[in-house]
């Protein structure tokens, strides 16, 4: 009986071990929440339907934290600078005057320079400060925010449906989508369940571009330089040691992540409608962090499947808990939880030793 | 006594050979790096006050009531980095320990400087315990204490509305409706400090030619001043100084590192606690849920503003520091509409000096860790090549 | 000490020392590289190390008790005090403040009696008296209010040395090296100040290489030998042509007869020519190294820890930074760029498994093939007509099991992570990493540190096997003396930094001997 029991415990310890324990609760928190989803009288479709789409905004923003963390540049805490791009892209391809689908593409494109000219910059910094990424960064994306808020009001922005409205003089804090990009993915093939009397949308355009996005970070991965990038993260002086310019592939590595959290934002504003400025591109980054960390990454290791089963995680616990947890004890605690439980993970994260991380 | 000259043989001989080269040159160049980002404010200041169509006095006003609110707090930085574990952004723990505490002492109706002591008191066993387990996390992420530090705030902040906004008035007895919001618990948005407004500003205060100068205030930032000049020389501050500069010659010396880093940091915390209360006393009432977050930055950008680095840092920088941030936060909204006619930039451009003061010094950091060491090869290896010349 | 047996994990490193030491006397310590030394220093200042790795057998005996240390601790209290090799000096703080750390002399004041001891404020009087006398007592003037980053490197040792004086209980007072860094106008005075200490009834045990110091002050000389005392005798009955021999002294026929069958290729080309090279590598540099390497050999570098020779591969391969030309194949290589020396066929595996040589967290797979892949573009597949290279997992694997059947590296299959393996076969997979480079010529730096005595053999082997087989020069660097002469044609000794001679590896171990502290600083 002990000797089973003991049997038991050891097996739920290599599950701690291999799983990781803020992650096991956060997993059991969530199958909890869709067990009492039906009970407290919300429809599990609908929660489904909201996590997916949740999940469909979020998940390319999650996918920009792998390049970096994979060669060795820790957390990307300066994701700002790629949502900066991605909303410069977006701004000035409707200032251009482009609609519908059209601008999505074209946001695309014109946030594609920025993204390599802040990254570099990012990447040629951040190569000389090796080891001290993760402050830097942080301080760096608040910084380029801060800078381009006073930006957003210089730039002679001209079209009426962006700008604000009395003065005519600088972007909008936020603005709508309608007849732009909003929802150009998350239409495009979309299975509505509706008609057979089950409230589950799916969004497939929008989950077929993150795996596009996805595969080619998957695949980019196996390729040479891919595996260059990996071995950097894993030991810089080995990679040194085999001929590998590192700096190079470190600045590679910031300009891909920089340039995913250009196309992450825009794909997250076709999803949600709206476009935010000025403070907003700050509070991307926890999110993102925190769902790749909760994913299974480690401040130097993070795959694919880490930021797909992270996203589902996180976006889940976000969407779930206000409904779930607010009937339950009629309080809603999910702005506390979301907070906790996000920083809390990356306190985790940090304290983590990591082996490779010089 | 300089609490860190943690410069390298090697790089030390390099920069003496150039100022024996051209001594006067050198030396204002020097000057000018080592004191960069007070320079660059003084002329920012020098710039905008004029714009800004203020007049002296109200500026003085200003600059005094600022610095009497604001040392206490920036002064609890200091610890931390004589210990080398760079600039505490985990303050904030303490900042929100000082809050609790106030909302406590403003439920009892205890006013007055009563009320600010009690607080005070009350706010020690919460810091400590903070302080206590943020010290133990960095002691578990060596060498990433500021990051962890920063992200503790958040996490921590997290906790904060937890206990404020749900267990306040439902598990945590709170007496009076004022403060509870409507609903029935948790704190409202605003705690009122009105009773307790300035009354240690108001004690003591003399009034000359239109300034105020709130005294007791002062007498108590002189006292903290004191006691970390004391500080450095007690047998505790010593082993602080010599784990910041290197743990494993601490270590191996017999001395206790992971326990004296926490003392540190909880002194740090505990600190921040007092300055949090002294800093809303003056302020009148808070923001229940938001006062704390910003004051770690705005502490941290003034220290560096005036001339400290993550590695170095003293009582001279925090002056310097709080009247020149200050100043510059003062006047850039007026000068900022003087030069472009939009008050927003000049708001937006203040936030962004002070997180780009922050980077920069972050950055200047991190490059500097990183030259000592190349530096120190470059000189062996110019000697080497003299010796294989030679030979 | 008396029979004093060390193992590491059942490799015995120290067999029955026994030797006396009277108070007041100086006991010079000598052997190579390995010979037990510095665990047998360990072993009396109670370090973690030893009792980590199970302890050790034998006593030690203080003043006529059995002293047992477990902490270094404990050895201070009775009054053993050490001085290592790398100095543990706070860098911002004053020779006074070094001297006292974390012993300094307090008074107490009110909050102290409430907060406890640690808030007792200093008593820097009381301190710059003590740091006074105990640098009185080494007899060497050093400015005691001087910062010690602002030092030079002597008085820093200097120091070191008054921190254990200023210790009043001090009986024994353990010095590891300590000329090493020393000019030679401060390693006088430094012997100067031994003989005060001696004066003062403080016995010394004097860790040197440099024979003629130990000749110069000691009393008495143990010399060291693969864990034995070879010899204990008063310093008067001896010279430095003995002690080298002691030290070095070993039967020779073993590898005669290798020299002779590759005695031919004295003749063969240069196919290597290193010139005044430096190589600025902390703690091996290499000043002025002038080297050929012949086609098809296997060249052993030899010589004593931090002279240089591990400076040498590290240098050549771009790892540190170096100066002076290396032509290889007729061509001169560019230093400090790892790449090309790599993109000349040259191969190196280095002496630091776990920093340099492997990709811990990653399969076996991906450490033996990755050199390869990036280099000469091989287990790569091509798609999309060259643009995309993609990763050949299959060949990959190939390849991986071929060297693990061939160098026996025990795994539990191609896709385990290199971090899980024993020492020894972590140096196979370095092996195996050079080796699927297919180099023209290969780099090997110490590659039996630290593994068993069955793996040795083996890595040795395979190195021998892939020379001949392949007609790859190597180029073996290693602290082991008697290694490199069962493996290697010819070995070239370092010394100070340089060469200071070239053997066949049938030369005898006196001669080796000589070269080896011939020139050393």
């Amino acid at each position: 009986m002990s000797k089973s029991e003991q049997l038991q415990q050891t097996r739920f310890g290599q599950l701690v071990n291999t799983y990781g324990l803020p992650r096991l609760i956060i997993t059991g928190f969530l199958i909890f929440l869709f067990i009492m989803a039906p009970i407290t009288g919300s429809d599990l479709a609908t929660q489904i339907t909201n996590v997916i789409n949740r999940f469909s905004w979020n998940a390319v923003l999650v996918l920009a934290m792998v390049p970096m963390i994979h060669s060795g540049c820790g957390l990307n805490f300066g994701i700002p600078l790629g949502v900066l791009s991605g909303l410069l892209g977006g701004t000035l391809a409707i200032e251009l005057g482009f609609t519908g689908p059209m601008s999505f593409v074209m946001a695309i494109v014109v946030s594609t320079p920025f993204a390599i000219l802040f990254g570099g910059g990012y990447g040629a910094l951040l190569n000389r400060i090796k080891g001290g990424e993760m402050m830097v960064a942080t301080y760096v994306g608040f910084s380029s925010v801060s800078f381009m808020c006073i930006m957003w009001l210089m730039i002679p922005y001209k079209n009426p449906s962006i700008v604000m409205a009395y003065t005519g003089v600088g972007l909008r804090n936020m603005f709508a989508l309608d007849s732009f990009y909003a929802n150009v993915l998350s239409k495009l093939f979309e299975i509505d369940l509706n008609p057979w009397g089950i409230n589950l949308v799916i969004p497939t355009g929008s989950l077929l571009f993150f795996a596009l996005l996805a595969f080619l970070m998957w695949a980019f991965l196996h390729t040479k330089t891919g595996t260059a990038m990996t071995a950097v993260g894993s030991n810089p002086t080995f990679a040194k040691a085999s001929g590998i310019n590192v700096d190079r592939i470190r600045l590679l590595s910031v300009i891909l992540s920089t340039w995913l959290g250009a196309i992450g934002i825009i794909v997250y504003q076709q999803g949600f409608g709206f476009v935010q400025l000025y403070t907003a591109p700050q509070n991307m980054t926890m999110p993102a962090v925190a769902a790749v960390l909760i994913g299974g990454a480690s401040v130097n290791k993070a795959s694919i499947s880490n930021v797909i089963i992270g996203t589902l995680l996180f976006q889940g616990l976000v969407t779930m808990t206000p409904t779930v947890i607010t009937a339950l004890i009629h309080t809603d605690v999910s702005e506390v939880i979301r907070i906790i439980v996000s920083n809390g993970m990356v306190v985790y994260a940090l304290t983590r030793k990591t082996e490779g991380l010089k | 006594m300089s609490s860190n000259k943690n410069t390298p043989l090697g790089q030390r001989n390099l920069e003496s050979m150039h100022n024996y080269a051209t001594p006067i040159g050198r030396r204002i160049l020097e000057l000018v790096r080592n004191y960069a980002v007070p320079i660059m404010f003084i002329i920012i200041c020098a710039v905008c006050i004029p714009l800004s169509g203020f007049s002296t006095s109200y500026l003085l006003n200003e600059i005094i009531t600022r610095m009497g609110r604001n040392i206490f707090l920036i002064l609890s930085l200091l610890i931390p980095i004589m210990s080398g574990m760079g600039l505490n952004f985990g303050m904030t723990l303490g900042a929100m320990a000082g809050q609790i505490a106030l909302i406590f002492v403003t439920d009892w109706q205890i006013w007055g400087i009563p009320g600010v002591v009690l607080a005070m008191i009350l706010s020690v066993p919460l810091s400590t315990l903070l302080g206590l387990m943020c010290g133990k996390l960095m002691n578990m992420a060596k060498g990433r204490e500021m990051i962890l530090g920063y992200m503790m705030n958040y996490f921590v902040g997290g906790l904060y509305q937890l206990v404020v906004l749900y267990f306040m008035a439902s598990i945590i007895p709170i007496k009076h409706a004022s403060i509870r919001l409507p609903r029935g618990f948790g704190i409202r948005t605003t705690v009122n400090l009105t009773n307790m407004r300035q009354c240690l500003d108001n004690e003591l205060a003399i009034l000359y030619n239109g300034v105020k100068i709130p005294v007791l205030n002062f007498i108590i930032i002189a006292a903290l001043c004191l006691f970390i000049v004391w500080f450095r020389r007690t047998k505790l501050g010593q082993d602080m100084r010599a784990v910041g500069q290197d743990m494993d010659v601490a270590q191996a010396a017999g001395i206790n590192v992971d326990r004296t880093r926490i003392i540190s940091i909880i002194i740090s915390t505990v600190f921040a606690g007092f300055g949090q209360i002294i800093y809303l006393q003056n302020i009148g009432n808070f923001p229940t849920y938001t006062a704390h977050s910003q004051i770690g930055m705005f502490c941290i950008a003034a220290l560096l503003v005036g001339g400290a680095s993550v590695e170095k840092a003293s009582i001279g920088n925090v002056f310097l520091g709080v009247i020149l941030f200050h100043t510059m936060f003062i006047v850039a909204p007026k000068a900022g509409v003087a030069i472009t006619g939009d008050a927003m930039i000049g708001e937006y451009f203040r936030v962004f000096v002070s997180y780009g003061v922050i980077t920069m010094a972050l950055i200047m950091y991190e490059i500097k860790k990183r030259r000592a060491r190349s530096q120190g090869g470059e000189l062996l290896a110019l000697a080497q090549k003299e010796g294989g010349a030679a030979s | 000490m008396r029979s004093i047996k060390k193992d590491f994990f059942g490799n015995q490193v120290l067999t029955d020392i026994n030797f006396t030491l009277e108070a007041g006397q100086v006991l010079g310590l000598c052997g190579e590289n390995g010979a037990g030394k510095s665990t047998l220093m360990k072993i009396l200042f109670g370090m973690d190390v030893i009792r980590e790795t199970g302890g050790y057998e034998g006593d030690i005996i203080i003043n006529g008790e059995k002293a047992v240390f477990n902490t270094p601790f404990d050895a201070l209290k009775a009054g053993i005090g050490m001085v290592h090799q790398e100095f543990s000096l706070i860098p911002g703080f004053t020779a006074t403040e070094n001297i006292l750390l974390n012993r300094e002399p307090q008074k107490k004041n009110v909050i102290s009696q409430v907060f406890g001891e640690r808030l007792n404020t200093l008593d820097y009087k009381e301190m710059d008296r003590r740091a006074a006398t105990a640098i009185q007592k080494m007899g060497v003037e050093i400015d005691a209010k001087m910062v010690i980053s602002s030092m030079p490197v002597g008085h820093k040792q200097f120091t070191e040395i008054a921190r254990e004086l200023s210790k009043d209980q001090l009986k024994l007072l353990i010095l590891d090296e300590p000329t090493a860094v020393l000019t030679e106008k401060e390693a006088e005075a430094l012997l100067d100040s031994i003989r005060a200490m001696a004066a003062q009834k403080i016995s010394v045990i004097f860790i040197t290489h440099r024979l003629h110091e130990i000749l110069s002050v000691c009393d008495k000389v143990v010399v060291m030998r693969d864990g034995h005392v070879v010899r204990d005798v008063p310093t008067k009955e001896t010279s430095v042509d003995d002690i080298t021999r002691w030290m070095v002294g070993r039967d020779v026929q073993s590898a005669a007869s290798r020299a002779e069958i590759k005695d031919e290729k004295a003749d063969a080309k240069t196919v290597m020519s290193i010139k005044n090279l430096w190589v600025d590598m902390p703690g091996e540099t290499v000043r002025n190294v002038s080297l050929d390497v012949r086609q098809g050999e296997i060249l052993g570098i030899g010589g004593l820890a931090g002279q240089g020779k591990l400076g040498i591969p590290n240098g050549i391969m771009g790892l540190y930074e170096a100066g002076g030309t290396v032509v290889f194949d007729g061509q001169e290589i560019p230093l400090n760029n790892p790449r090309k020396c790599l993109d000349s066929s040259l191969a190196f595996v280095s002496e630091d498994r776990r920093e340099v040589g492997l990709l811990l967290d990653e399969t076996l797979e991906w450490n033996v093939a990755f050199p390869a892949m990036q280099i000469q573009n091989k287990f790569l597949k091509l798609l999309l007509g060259g643009l995309v290279k993609w990763r050949d997992e299959k060949a990959i694997h190939t390849v991986t099991q071929k060297y693990i059947d061939q160098l026996q590296i025990k795994c539990t299959s191609s896709k385990q992570k290199a971090k899980e393996l024993s020492g020894g076969n972590q140096q196979k997979v370095c092996l195996a990493k050079a080796f699927a480079l297919e180099p023209k010529f290969l780099f090997v730096s110490e590659p039996t540190r630290g593994i068993d005595v069955g793996a040795k053999a083996l890595v040795l082997d395979a190195l021998k096997q892939f020379n001949r087989e392949s007609g790859v020069t190597v180029v073996m660097i290693s602290s082991e003396l008697e290694e490199l002469r069962q493996t290697c044609d010819r070995i070239a000794i370092i010394s100070g930094g340089q060469v200071s001679g070239i053997l066949p590896a049938a030369a005898s171990s006196e001669e080796f001997g000589t070269l080896m502290i011939s020139k050393v600083v």
